[in-house]
């Protein structure tokens, strides 16, 4: 299995992560070693394995139905790079 | 250097509580040797103006029930740390001053702990020698252009060269253990679900533990009960008794079975790594303890398991940098322009490869061949260790297949580079905690570790192995300032 | 036959397509707070003042699951005769947006908390099941403003997270009168298990429109087409129309449809294309990391079944067997919880026929000309009854009820109040009665005379007279008794 150019540039579309043509290629070059590394798990059989996604030893905890945030807008547009006073500003989306 | 900087986390406790120093004596002893070591980088952003007023504060009003009483500490910039600029080593958060602190610097101090600054890190965690930071590579104090090991590389090089008495690091594959192993330090992974994840900027969110970083074991077990703790915040945390980890730290390994896995004796291993461990192993029988072969079959496979495993969830967990809440943004003539020009600016090359990879293997018509399959694969390693430790209370493995290596060395190959985790990749895998502690020094005088891994939730018995090595084994740290003069 | 004229079919020469239509409902989950965080749900809030740093996404912040909305969830999968999973998974549907902070949407795509169930529609000809695939829980997201500002789009969180219930029904619609009828169902019976509020005004309830035409007889599924976020009944028949003629119109010049997702634009009511293809979306799903499985025990959802009230398919079969109701008059007053509590409530009090008459005719046309909804009713249940119970003991006649009513309806007083004040109680003394009666005789010989040579309709006029003399109040009852003796 090989990574071509026109995948890492759908990936960088998917991604949101713009790329230049010479760095796509490196990119390229080096996903390919990686994934040639990453093939070896295609040696181990595993039809009968259930797959494993969390190591916690615990169960889901349930959360009781509170509020228990207050009114905090100021704090969170604080960070905002563009903002008013009430809104997160980003430029204009046509639908 | 200050005689306070040399002493260690549990010494400091002891002369603050009997009132030989003040917060504030040790709170400026760190900062000043902290200001004169600028030179290793290992300091993103620092906290020294807020500390000694903290630390003055401590002192007119002291509580000596507190675990760490009024003592400074620098930590990982992976942790949020409210009104304290957090950046994650990262471009896209270089103006990013959170709002909230996270639980376990949250649990520092409360515990009396003053937090003197944000140290230096690969960019979100992603890397194995601090090279992958915005905020410029960190030098081990051990040797000049020497990588600190990676992600924590500010932490191992801020605690070996005594600029923070103990450090707190986060471990998705190895970012703990490496840089102590690298550093001549002790550095602890604990059981995932141990430390909360709460506030600490997500890289893989089933492997991410903070832990601590210290000069000893004694330190470790203090520092792990001040960051260890129950926190209905994060849905992974897991509620059991923690220990008395400080008080109940016993050298006794009598009769204790410690498992080694054969398939660590890994093709073209160095030499003074292999003797390291029969060191190692040496010591555990001279001590009563009884060493038991054991075979973890499927240890070749869980590399590339992490690598497809983490960068899935990366790719998604900085799915969120996108230029609107919070830090970098670069200017879009549209929406998704600029979130284009945002991401590839803002994030760093080995972020970006990371995305990448974990984008590609949650694709349609990839997920099956690659993210189903690592996550039987991560069973069939879990499942490994579930076997040994019907037969072994714990395994001891080297912390690295190399010693630290040269800054720009592996740069240019992922995959090498990758490598330098081989050793403590399976551990994260199987949510399990493990300890590094120093046990020597390979020909170039470069320190080497010893892996110490327990079952869930064992934190006190890797300790306590730990600690009988630690005493028996005589390792010190060979470090001459070179950066100060 | 009269089957095939309800049919709704498209028709292109002597051609006829039938129109198959699944619908993906969103419901927003009632609930104090959201589904990963806690911050309020409430609507119309001042922008991003019910934003939490979860909400926001802000760095190492993780969710923690609501239980009642786990518990809304059942119950609404139970009131549609669901399989309740007892494992159910939480997934990251990862895409980017302005208004979605987290960069994916935390939903379930494999194991959903409901699997498969069924709603039962009554249509003119009689009953039909739609078959329910599954319901899952999901994150909303927030909202982008396009129309404050010229320059830029504006996002507001306070949506954002907020639990919603997806609830994706099998392609068994066929008509936009079962569409209607269903989302209706829906909605009743949410709000009968308090699961929904069924506000769609409010964006509490919106679909998602899967269309796709195929040739009648035809037994292969045609291409669908996927309308997002319609959010009227009136919306949702408007886009169905316009897509399934077009998804013809391309058909019969010999085109084929394209799977794709379209946008429903109501001004010009017609649907169009959303994305472009070089941006077909892979939303990369996968299990989300910071939650485990949600596993249930069967003691937890039996418990739940325990709190389940008596739905409406249930309430309609009692109200048939009990009250004696016709199953169309059944169906009114099951249909909103509202309506049907408020039928008992009279009817528990008064009489059952009576009550019906009164709800479906004159409250009913009283709610529809203030535009209000049955519990904004000037006229109390509690006063219905007693309305009701004064034309059953004679108080007062249907007629001057009529006249109660409308000043119920305008004061909100009691009715006995108002018989009372008004002077309005019938008069059904015989005594009194035979003193006006005498006098209109006395009044009136020609007529007496006339009447009694055979000109029966002038009773009418006695009787008229009586009750103008009364000033309406005289019990027509007794009044026909009386005149009738004193006249034969």
């Amino acid at each position: 299995m090989t990574i071509d150019l026109k995948t890492v540039k759908h990936i960088s579309k998917l991604s949101r992560i713009s790329i230049e043509e010479e760095k796509a290629k490196r990119l390229t070059n080096d996903l390919n070693s990686i994934f040639k590394f990453i093939e070896k798990l295609n040696e181990l059989d595993t039809s009968k394995t259930e797959p494993l996604t969390s190591v916690a030893e615990t169960t889901l905890k349930l959360r009781r139905d509170k509020i228990e945030s207050k009114n905090i807008r100021e704090d969170i547009l604080k960070n905002s790079p563009e903002k008013n006073k009430d809104f997160f500003v980003v430029p204009k989306v046509v639908e | 250097m200050s005689e306070i900087n040399n002493l260690k986390l549990c010494d400091l406790v002891d002369k603050i509580k009997n009132k030989k120093l003040s917060s504030k004596e040790i709170t400026e002893a760190f900062i000043n040797r902290s200001k004169k070591s600028s030179k290793l980088n290992s300091y993103i952003t620092d906290n020294f103006d807020n500390a000694l007023n903290s630390a003055k504060e401590f002192d007119e009003k002291p509580d000596f029930n507190k675990k760490i009483p009024g003592i400074p500490l620098a930590v990982k910039d992976l942790f949020c740390t409210k009104n304290l600029r957090t950046t994650a080593g990262s471009k896209i958060l270089e103006n990013f001053i959170p709002t909230y602190e996270s639980t376990v610097t949250q649990n520092i101090i409360d515990h009396g702990g003053i937090i003197i600054g944000k140290l230096n890190c690969d960019e979100f965690a992603m890397g194995s020698s601090n090279e992958t930071s915005n905020y410029g590579n960190v030098q081990n104090p051990i040797s000049e252009n020497l990588v600190p090991g990676g992600s924590s590389g500010g932490s191992s090089a801020a605690l070996a060269a005594k600029l923070t008495p103990a450090t707190i690091g986060t471990d998705t594959g190895g970012s703990i253990r490496q840089p102590a192993s690298f550093t001549g330090t002790v550095g602890l992974k604990p059981t995932y679900g141990s430390c909360s994840r709460y506030g600490i900027v997500a890289f893989a969110s089933s492997l991410d533990q903070a832990g601590p970083m210290t000069h000893d074991v004694k330190d470790c077990a203090l520092l792990l009960e001040v960051m260890s703790s129950f926190d209905t915040k994060d849905s992974t945390s897991v509620e059991f008794t923690r220990g008395n980890y400080l008080n109940d730290l016993n050298e006794n390994i009598k009769g204790k079975k410690i498992g080694i896995p054969k398939e660590y004796k890994v093709d073209g291993m160095p030499k003074e790594i292999e003797d390291l461990w029969e060191k190692g192993i040496k010591i555990i029988k001279d001590n009563g303890g009884d060493v038991i072969d054991i075979s973890l079959p499927n240890t070749n496979y869980a590399l590339p398991t992490y690598y497809i495993v983490a960068p899935a969830e990366a790719s998604s967990n900085l799915a969120r940098y996108d230029g609107v809440k919070y830090g970098f943004r670069s200017k879009g003539e549209n929406l998704i322009d600029m979130y284009e020009k945002t991401r590839s600016e803002g994030f760093g090359d080995e972020v970006k490869r990371r995305i990448m990879i974990g984008t590609y293997v949650l694709s349609s018509g990839y997920y099956d061949a690659y993210y189903l399959k690592a996550q039987k694969v991560r069973r069939l390693i879990k499942n490994d260790f579930d076997e040994a430790y019907k037969k072994v209370d714990a395994i001891l493995t080297p912390s690295t297949p190399s010693s630290a290596f040269k800054i720009g060395e592996k740069l240019n190959d992922p995959v090498s580079m990758y490598l330098n985790d081989i050793f403590t990749v399976p551990i994260n895998l199987a949510g399990l905690p493990a300890i590094s502690i120093p046990a020597g020094h390979d020909n170039n005088g470069f320190p080497l570790g010893l892996q110490i891994i327990g079952k869930a939730f064992d934190e006190q018995n890797i300790l306590n192995i730990a600690y009988s090595i630690e005493k028996n084994i005589g390792y010190k740290n060979h470090i001459n300032d070179w950066w100060i003069k | 036959m009269s089957d095939q004229i309800k049919e709704y079919l498209i028709l292109r020469d002597d051609k006829e397509y039938e129109v198959i239509i699944g619908l993906e409902v969103h419901a927003q989950v009632l609930s104090e707070s959201k589904l990963f965080s806690s911050s309020p749900t409430k609507f119309g809030s001042e922008p991003n003042t019910q934003v939490s740093l979860v909400d926001a996404a802000f760095p190492g912040m993780l969710p923690v699951i609501n239980e009642f909305c786990i518990k809304q969830a059942i119950k609404t999968g139970i009131g549609l005769n669901a399989k309740i999973n007892n494992k159910s998974i939480f997934d990251r549907k990862n895409y980017f947006y302005a208004d979605l902070p987290q960069g994916y949407q935390i939903s379930q795509y494999k194991n959903p908390i409901v699997g498969e169930g069924s709603v039962t529609l009554d249509m003119p000809d009689g009953e039909k099941m739609i078959g329910i695939e599954r319901l899952h829980l999901e994150q909303d997201a927030g909202k982008s403003i396009h129309d404050i500002d010229p320059q830029n789009t504006l996002v507001d969180l306070n949506r954002s997270g907020v639990a919603l219930m997806e609830i994706v029904s099998k392609p068994d619609l066929r008509s936009l009168d079962e569409v209607n009828a269903y989302i209706k169902k829906l909605r009743s019976i949410m709000r009968y298990l308090g699961t929904c509020d069924g506000n769609m005004q409010e964006g509490s309830l919106r679909a998602d429109v899967n269309v796709s035409v195929r040739k009648k007889g035809e037994t292969e599924l045609g291409t669908r087409c996927e309308i997002k976020n319609v959010n009227s009944i009136k919306f949702m028949q408007m886009a169905i129309d316009y897509e399934a003629n077009r998804q013809v119109d391309i058909l019969e010049e010999g085109g084929s449809i394209d799977q794709e997702t379209r946008l429903f634009d109501t001004k010009k009511n017609e649907t169009r294309s959303m994305r472009t293809k070089e941006d077909a979306h892979d939303y990369r799903y996968f299990p989300d990391p910071d939650l485990l499985p949600l596993e249930l025990n069967d003691d937890f959802i039996n418990e739940i079944k325990k709190e389940i009230p008596e739905l409406p398919d249930e309430k309609k079969k009692r109200f048939i067997e009990k009250f004696n109701l016709s199953p169309y008059e059944a169906n009114i007053l099951v249909s909103d919880i509202e309506t049907s509590k408020y039928f008992e409530d009279v009817s528990k009090n008064s009489d059952v026929k009576l009550a019906t008459n009164w709800i479906t005719g004159e409250l009913f046309a009283l709610l529809n000309n203030k535009s209000i909804e049955i519990t904004e009713s000037p006229i109390t249940s509690e006063n219905l009854a007693k309305l009701i119970n004064l034309i059953k003991d004679g108080t007062i006649s249907g007629k001057i009820a009529k006249n109660v009513f409308e000043i119920m309806a305008d004061s909100g007083k009691d009715p006995k109040k108002i018989v009372e004040e008004k002077g309005l109680k019938q008069q059904s003394d015989p005594k009194e009665l035979e003193k006006i009666i005498d006098k209109v005789i006395s009044d009136n010989p020609k007529n007496v005379e006339a009447y009694k040579l055979g000109k029966d309709k002038l009773f009418g006029f006695f009787v008229g007279q009586v009750m103008k003399q009364s000033n309406g109040k005289a019990n027509p009852q007794l009044v026909n008794e009386i005149l009738k003796k004193k006249l034969n």
